[in-house]
């Protein structure tokens, strides 16, 4: 496939674009952390975003869904990474559903997909035990009783998980040498009994959470995935949740990336503009470069995805390592070359590193990507 | 593909069948089996001689030229076609030259009808071999401040001063020069365009050695060389735009060529079967996570490459782009051969004897210091994608 975008994508991506820009920008945002919003999004917004068909685009139409592909879910999130704008975008569109419609379990997918599509329910993806990214470390446990299992165990660092409607959890069926196997993911209803759930704001305003669940009876309908053999779906939904934050990154990166180059344009000291300096005229033209390169991997691993590919977990580490350098390169230049005012609260800047910050570290940071890159490579 | 190039297509295979040497149906072993002509040129073999005299009696050494001076007179789409059919034997191009790949498409611009008459069809045929006068030791990344003085005498121009960095002065028949034929003008508008024979009276050719041993490059001294007025290309201190428009062409085909590396070992395999694997891993860690960056830019690059060349099929043309592409090309394969010498440890630091080739990694190594130098330095790259791409003022 040739890595240009259709004009149907274009469309897609324009229509992103203005919406956001227009609906919610990046104030948009600072206004949720002022009022403190408990969500940390605007539940009307997304009313409105699931009226666009974006909670829809990756879902088979058979349930409702437009069955667009990761492509044009890909363009909306980098369109959402220039605005800022908090959505359940990764937590549901991406991370839940695609969890859902890989597992194979048809009865769920009939249940919620449907729903889903419509806005009108909410997924979270609970598989982190610790700080680190271990997604083969399951130490939550599901028993069998009767003709369902028992979970036991907590979960943390859950993207949006105070909203979701469902969990789907990652636990520990069967014990052995080789940790990847073993793991079953389950569905767990919000209101389960025995589930609790504690909330967080992280430093970009977002929302994550833990679960503490104690004796959570599930039945074998809410198994998603072969019993023992969840950890390649698990690794796959990931895969997918990886290439849709690099893609958000990649809209980071761009965005304060053309404010910077706006900004020099506009700057005047010792009686020029301070694009006008060799030293920040070679600093922005590298930066250049590294955003093309990112959108390069960003759009192969997008197509990876809708093309099925076996390269997808060697381009979703390139891409998910490679925008995280590169954003974390174009956050970092934004302030510095902005001086003193990149530094107040009142001026926009400072929320884009903050949202690199949380990005880069979920579902893997930029350094377990390219261990991960190198690994698959063979080394 | 529609009728008639499918007929083409059929006609071109007849044709190379016909007449391409079995010999010259495999790549080069190394550059030196390439075939530049000229008048200096030994050749290989007859299959080598016969494959030059075949294509350039065909014109197919500079297939999209006009058949009026000899050229294949093809279109987009034949020449595509013609290099289709070559891959597909293997067959070689038949000669090397800058006549073809930077003078040409100059003089088929700029030049008038007695010049292309005269020059274009001994280039097709490989039988002058050219060499590029622009450089001076106080002319390097500001080109235009060149000093190379060409003084009018009626019927001809004197010539003094020298150029340096000339690849394969030495070999050169004729040379393309930039001269200096008004000193009070401003630097841009005093420039001429002139071709003169390396034969001419008072021309001394001296041989550049590098860091990395001998080079193809040459300094070039003049000493009253008389050029006949004829032989100056274009306008009169209007040449300043041929040399733009001459480097425009040699950036760009910097750019696509020997940047991306398909076909060559992976670094990181290179490693592992030098140095070895523990637990899986590559045995040095540090050195590990240095290659896993190196290969994962190496990864990016290619892919936009790739997505460079679906856009300009797309129809988007790539203008300063091309001044990034030169730009992290060359600095990745620095990076590349950095690599390499660091795996080999101190198998590589030998630079005489047969184990490792005379030092040849230890060569190229150094070699490629030059290439962020080359062509445009890196700086100047990045200033040009600074201004022409990002609008940054200066």
């Amino acid at each position: 496939m040739a890595l240009v975008f259709s004009e149907e994508q274009i469309m897609l991506r324009d229509a992103a674009k203005a919406f956001l820009a227009g609906r919610a920008p990046v104030s948009h945002l600072r206004q949720l952390r002022d009022d403190r919003v408990e969500q940390g999004y605007s539940p009307e917004l997304w009313t409105e975003m699931a009226g666009m068909g974006w909670a829809a685009i990756v879902i088979p139409e058979s349930w409702g869904g437009l069955d667009y592909g990761y492509t044009g879910l890909g363009l909306v999130l980098t369109e959402s990474g220039r605005t800022l704008t908090p959505s359940p975008l990764i937590s549901t569109t991406l991370l839940g559903t695609s969890a859902m419609t890989l597992s194979g379990n048809t009865v769920v997918c009939e249940q919620w997909l449907p729903q889903i599509a419509a806005g009108e329910k909410l997924l979270a993806l609970a598989f982190e035990e610790s700080s680190q990214h271990r997604p083969e470390s399951v130490s939550v446990s599901a028993e069998p009783k009767d003709d369902g299992y028992i979970i036991n165990g907590s979960k943390q660092a859950i993207i949006d998980g105070h909203t979701a409607d469902a969990f789907i959890v990652s636990t520990r069926t069967r014990s052995g040498e080789d940790l990847t196997e073993g793991i079953s993911l389950f569905l767990v209803a919000n209101d389960a009994a025995g589930l609790s759930v504690e909330n967080t704001e992280l430093l970009d305003n977002h929302r994550s959470c833990s679960i503490q669940m104690q004796n959570v009876l599930v039945n074998r309908g809410q198994l998603l995935g072969p019993l023992h053999g969840g950890y390649p779906i698990l690794q796959k939904v990931l895969d997918r949740g990886r290439v849709g934050m690099a893609a958000e990154m990649l809209g980071i990166a761009q965005e304060t990336f053309e404010r910077t180059m706006q900004y020099l344009q506009e700057r005047k000291q010792f009686g020029v503009p301070i694009g006008t300096f060799q030293a920040l005229q070679h600093r922005a033209a590298v930066l250049y470069g590294e955003i093309e390169l990112c959108k390069s991997c960003v759009l192969k691993a997008l197509q990876a995805i809708d093309e099925d590919s076996g390269d997808l977990p060697v381009l979703a580490s390139l891409a998910k390592a490679r925008c995280g350098q590169t954003a974390s390169l174009a956050t970092a230049e934004a302030i510095q070359m902005h001086g003193g005012i990149g530094m107040t609260d009142d001026f926009d800047i400072g929320f884009f590193i903050k949202r690199w910050r949380v990005l880069n570290q979920q579902l893997g940071d930029s350094r377990y990507h390219l261990n991960r890159f190198a690994r698959l490579r063979g080394y | 593909m529609p009728d008639d190039q499918n007929t083409f297509a059929l006609e071109v295979r007849k044709w190379l069948a016909a007449n391409c040497p079995e010999e010259m149906r495999h790549p080069y072993g190394s550059e030196k089996d390439a075939c530049w002509g000229g008048r200096k040129f030994e050749f290989q073999s007859e299959a080598q001689r016969l494959w030059l005299e075949r294509m350039g009696a065909k014109g197919w050494t500079a297939p999209a030229w006009p058949r009026t001076y000899g050229g294949g007179g093809l279109d987009r789409e034949q020449v595509k076609i013609l290099k289709q059919e070559m891959a597909r034997i293997k067959a070689r191009p038949a000669l090397y030259s800058f006549g073809i790949s930077m003078l040409g498409p100059a003089l088929l611009k700029y030049g008038n009808a007695e010049q292309k008459q005269r020059f274009l069809p001994p280039i097709i045929r490989g039988e002058i071999r050219w060499c590029q006068g622009y450089s001076e030791p106080n002319a390097g990344s500001d080109l235009a401040s060149l000093q190379a003085p060409a003084l009018d005498m009626g019927d001809h121009y004197v010539l003094n001063g020298s150029k340096i960095w000339t690849s394969y002065g030495d070999f050169g028949d004729w040379m393309f020069c930039l001269v200096r034929t008004d000193p009070d003008a401003a630097k841009h508008q005093g420039i001429s365009f002139m071709l003169f024979d390396m034969q001419t009276p008072g021309i001394t050719i001296r041989p550049i050695k590098l860091i990395s041993g001998r080079s193809p490059f040459c300094e070039v001294f003049f000493e009253d060389v008389k050029i006949p007025k004829k032989q100056q290309v274009g306008e009169l201190n209007k040449g300043w735009s041929i040399a733009k428009y001459l480097l425009t062409h040699e950036r760009e085909m910097i750019s696509w060529s020997g940047l991306s590396q398909s076909g060559v070992k992976a670094v990181s395999e290179m490693a592992v079967d030098t140095i070895g694997t523990r637990d899986g891993l590559l045995a040095d860690p540090v050195l590990r996570a240095d290659i896993a960056r190196f290969e994962a830019d190496e990864m990016a690059f290619a892919l936009t490459i790739e997505r460079a060349r679906d856009e300009v099929k797309a129809g988007v043309s790539l203008g300063a782009v091309s001044s990034w592409f030169k730009y992290f090309g060359t600095e990745l394969n620095k990076r590349r051969y950095d690599l390499l010498m660091d795996i080999q440890g101190s198998d590589a630091l030998a630079w005489r004897g047969a184990p490792n080739n005379d030092g040849k990694l230890a060569r190229d190594w150094l070699r490629s210091r030059g290439n962020s130098i080359e062509g445009g330095t890196s700086e100047i790259q990045l200033n040009i994608v600074a201004k022409h791409i990002l609008g940054l003022p200066g």
